[in-house]
């Protein structure tokens, strides 16, 4: 299951690049479970606006996050085209609903600069920091800060 | 063979078993209710776990055990009496002796010091009666006693006793494997009775084939005795099923058998060392024969056999595990069962009659392969009653009141998962009980109650869920400290009107405490909410009533089964939900003059005179405003938790199947309305409504714990 990668030299990380709403961004591989095709969730009531749905994972119920809608960005168009990143986060699967996944990124740990001062609060907590690669700005996500962090008692 | 870690686990789990019968046979004795046979089971119980822990060399184990018995022999000897301090003392031990087993367990011992305090505190007891000094002989000495019998018994005559009686004991072939000492055995029939005993070794092979593995000797003890036979017979109650045993109770003995008698201790070649210390050092005076001897035959004389004992019927341990895989594979089963059913209904060939008989075979087998794996996980929630006595004793003590815990419905069963995981809230809500709940005695004497506070745990099926309840019978809720305290909290408003129930319901908030002082027990902060949320991942719900001055009662709902449910399938608001099938009363399609408006949201829905709070499923999980024209026209008449019942609108009904329960807690969290999801036949998700939830959340602004909730 390890990557070469991670095989050969440990100071490198690979990372899932993936793009929406016009923005890039990218999480550690290794919290991808798997990545498929976009399936009409069943709603949720009483969720959070960005919370789209559940679907079914083969036989796992599995929430949908539109990440769009997390960070607060432009709505992305409701097409069947969008993807589903399935993520473990924190002994959770969720599933974040993106435009595209661009590709797979291998950055050395000193190719992850912090986020600059300009950002928004909410948008710094959410991010590790950004890659640049190819003129490309790729914001990496912090998943941790996705969910809110969940009180031990009712979890 | 199995292994010495497998036989180990084996040993574990029939402690636990053995504990609880021990338990349960002091509890008995304690209230009088105990049958004649209870003493005896009671002193098996602590000499089998004496036994198997001296097999793995459990030492301190060995001699707490074999002390505590020494103790029990007393009683079921007669030379102690059952007094109130000595049970106490004796429930204090085999309480300790639950704490030393489950130490050994994990691997670890509990204090020697304590060990020693628990067993001294017993046998200064047991001793009080002014003969503690013999007490004592027979404690270290068990040869003493045992004395007589070494010598050559045929020497002895049988000349004193009420009545003879013969017993023929032959154990099968396995019985050591199953960890029996026919020594032990012969040890305990014999007792203080003459006894004359003769060894029937017909059955020993050739020492070529010898196995030393197998049983081959049986024996004829005569006794002289005022047992009765069924006091006789119970000494071999725990090898029941594993020997040949017969039983004549003559007038005279048989003179024929003197000649033949021949004094045995059976071979401790499998007796672990530490196990039978005394019935080795027996051996040479009583002139034991090397079990591979090849001696002559002794006829065995040809006993009536009478009161044969029936073979109970054979059971088999599981691990859990693979009954929870069968549980997982079962509910794929259901889902795809589900899935080709859809396809071949939407096939074009569809029609066949052939076809149809054969889905309808597998949606019966399926069925029946789950009623079937939900009766092997379905358990008495007895155990799990029984260890709420030690937590009550245990509470009472600490918080210096006196308590006694009644239970009811124990036979009631329920899915194992379940009775784990209420484990810890029970033990819970029942030091609440006692902590804050009871009064201290002074104060129930001032109030005429009585001095012994009550605490009740029953179980009992209601409608296709579980109802456990916890009631005591103290002070109940002080509905204005309540309040207060809540304020001080910041958790509601100073100014805020709250009813009864709603003051209730604020036990159950994060952080809540009411006790003034922090016992060691309760009042901790961590209670009731905790309690709620445990019940509510088991797709459970927790009530509380309470009556000023007469106590307070919590109710725990829950599903039989956390994995299949028979669901109605249907729409609200172009969403796909299920309703469970045990909670619906009627569907109907009512008229619109059955409908009446209260206030201005509300309305209510005449049905054949009875009014029910009508309720559209789509509006109150959010999925709608209000409704269109052709939307929420049937409605679905479901009853509530207590004996009301409530109307639901839905648009449409689809489909009555069985579906398979997936949390929605792992993932996600906990919704208001909502009990959990299913996969449909088509893979899509649908979500299981809870109704009593639903109508409770209603009227509720969402609650505070959904994990995902913004921030």
């Amino acid at each position: 299951m390890r990557s070469p990668g991670y095989a050969s030299d440990p100071d490198i990380r690979e990372l899932v690049a993936f793009r929406t709403a016009g923005q890039d961004f990218c999480i550690d591989i290794l919290s991808v479970r798997e990545i498929r095709g976009w399936s009409r969730p069943a709603l949720l009531p009483h969720a959070p606006a960005f919370v789209q749905g559940v679907i079914n994972l083969r036989g796992a119920v599995v929430p949908i996050l539109d990440l769009a809608k997390r960070l607060g960005l432009e709505p992305i168009e409701d097409t069947d085209r969008n993807v589903i990143i399935v993520a473990a986060i924190q002994n959770r699967t969720v599933g974040l609903l993106v435009e595209a996944v661009t590709d797979i990124l291998s950055v050395p740990a000193s190719g992850v600069q912090p986020t600059p001062d300009l950002a928004s609060e909410t948008t710094r907590n959410m991010l590790r920091g950004v890659v640049v690669q190819d003129s490309r700005l790729i914001r990496l996500l912090d998943v941790g800060q996705l969910l809110p962090q969940a009180d031990e008692a009712a979890a | 063979m199995a292994g010495a870690v497998d036989l180990k686990d084996i040993f574990f789990v029939e402690a636990d078993e053995l504990l609880s019968a021990l338990e349960e046979g002091l509890r008995a004795i304690q209230t009088g209710t105990q049958e004649a046979d209870t003493v005896n089971a009671v002193f098996r119980a602590v000499h089998s776990i004496k036994g198997g822990a001296g097999a793995f060399d459990l030492k301190a184990l060995v001699g707490f055990a074999h002390r505590f018995e020494t103790v029990l022999d007393s009683l079921r000897s007669g030379r102690l009496l059952p007094e109130a301090a000595l049970l106490g003392a004796l429930l204090h031990a085999s309480d300790h002796l639950a704490d030393m087993i489950s130490a050994s367990r994990q691997g670890g011992s509990t204090d020697s010091e304590l060990d020693e305090r628990v067993i001294l505190a017993l046998e200064a007891l047991s001793g009080g009666e002014g003969g503690a000094k013999e007490e004592e002989a027979f404690v270290f000495e068990p040869l003493a006693l045992d004395g007589p019998f070494g010598m050559d018994l045929a020497a002895v005559p049988l000349v004193f006793g009420a009545r003879k009686v013969s017993v023929s004991f032959r154990p099968h072939a396995g019985a050591f494997a199953s960890g029996h000492d026919p020594a032990l055995l012969l040890r305990d029939l014999c007792g203080i009775d003459e006894a004359e005993i003769s060894l029937d070794q017909s059955a020993l092979p050739e020492p070529g084939v010898f196995d030393p593995g197998q049983s081959y000797l049986g024996w004829v003890v005569t006794l002289q005795t005022e047992r009765s036979d069924r006091d006789v017979m119970a000494v071999f109650d725990f090898i029941d099923g594993c020997c040949d045993l017969t039983l004549t109770g003559e007038a005279s003995a048989d003179p024929g058998l003197a000649p033949f008698a021949e004094p045995v201790a059976a071979p401790d070649l499998f007796a672990p060392p530490s196990l039978l210390p005394e019935a080795r050092s027996q051996d040479p005076a009583q002139g034991a024969k090397p079990q591979n001897s090849a001696s002559a035959a002794t006829p065995a004389p040809s006993p009536l056999t009478q009161g044969a004992t029936t073979t109970p019927r054979p059971t088999i341990r599981v691990d859990i595990d693979r009954v929870d895989r069968l549980v997982d594979i079962l509910g794929e089963l259901v889902i795809h069962q589900a899935m080709l059913t859809e396809a071949i209904e939407q096939s074009p060939g569809f029609g066949s009659v052939d076809v149809d008989r054969s889905l309808d075979q597998l949606r019966q087998l399926s069925r029946q392969i789950q009623e079937s794996v939900m009766a092997i996980r379905a358990q008495p929630v007895k155990p799990l009653f029984d260890r709420m006595h030690r937590i009550v004793r245990e509470a009472s003590m600490a918080a210096g009141k006196s308590a006694r815990l009644v239970t009811e419905g124990e036979a009631t069963e329920v899915d194992k998962t379940i009775i784990e995981r209420l484990a810890d809230p029970l033990t819970h809500m029942i030091r609440n009980s006692i902590d804050h709940g009871l009064e201290k005695a002074g104060r129930r004497d001032e109030l005429g109650k009585p001095t012994e506070g009550v605490v009740k745990l029953s179980a009992a099926h209601r409608s296709g869920r579980i109802v456990i309840t916890v009631q005591d019978d103290g002070a109940g809720i002080d509905r204005d400290k309540v309040r207060q305290i809540a304020v001080e909290k910041g958790l509601v408003s100073a100014t805020a009107e709250l009813s009864p129930q709603e003051i209730d319901a604020l036990l159950f908030l994060p952080g809540f405490s009411t006790a003034t002082e922090v016992s060691a027990l309760s009042g901790r902060g961590v209670g009731m909410d905790v309690v709620r949320s445990e019940i509510a991942g088991l797709g459970g719900r927790v009530g509380i009533a309470s009556v000023r001055g007469q106590g307070t009662t919590l109710t725990i709902s829950l599903p039989l089964t956390l994995a299949v449910l028979d669901g109605m399938v249907f729409e609200a608001a172009g969403q796909t939900l299920v309703l469970p099938v045990s909670h619906i009363i009627e569907t109907l399609r009512p008229e619109a003059a059955m409908r009446h408006n209260l206030g201005l949201k509300d309305s209510v829905l005449d049905v054949r005179g009875r009014c029910l709070p009508l309720i559209d499923v789509g509006t109150a999980l959010g999925f709608r405003r209000s409704l269109k024209p052709g939307e929420g026209e049937i409605v679905v008449v479901v009853e509530r938790g207590d004996d009301g019942a409530i109307a639901l609108m839905v648009d449409g009904i689809r489909d009555q199947r069985q579906v398979v329960i997936k949390g929605l807690e792992a993932n996600y969290g906990q919704i208001p309305g909502i009990a959990a999801a299913t996969v449909l036949g088509d893979g899509s998700v649908a979500l299981i409504l809870d109704p009593t939830d639903l109508a409770a959340a209603g009227s509720l602004p969402a609650r505070p714990h959904i994990s995902l909730a913004a921030e």
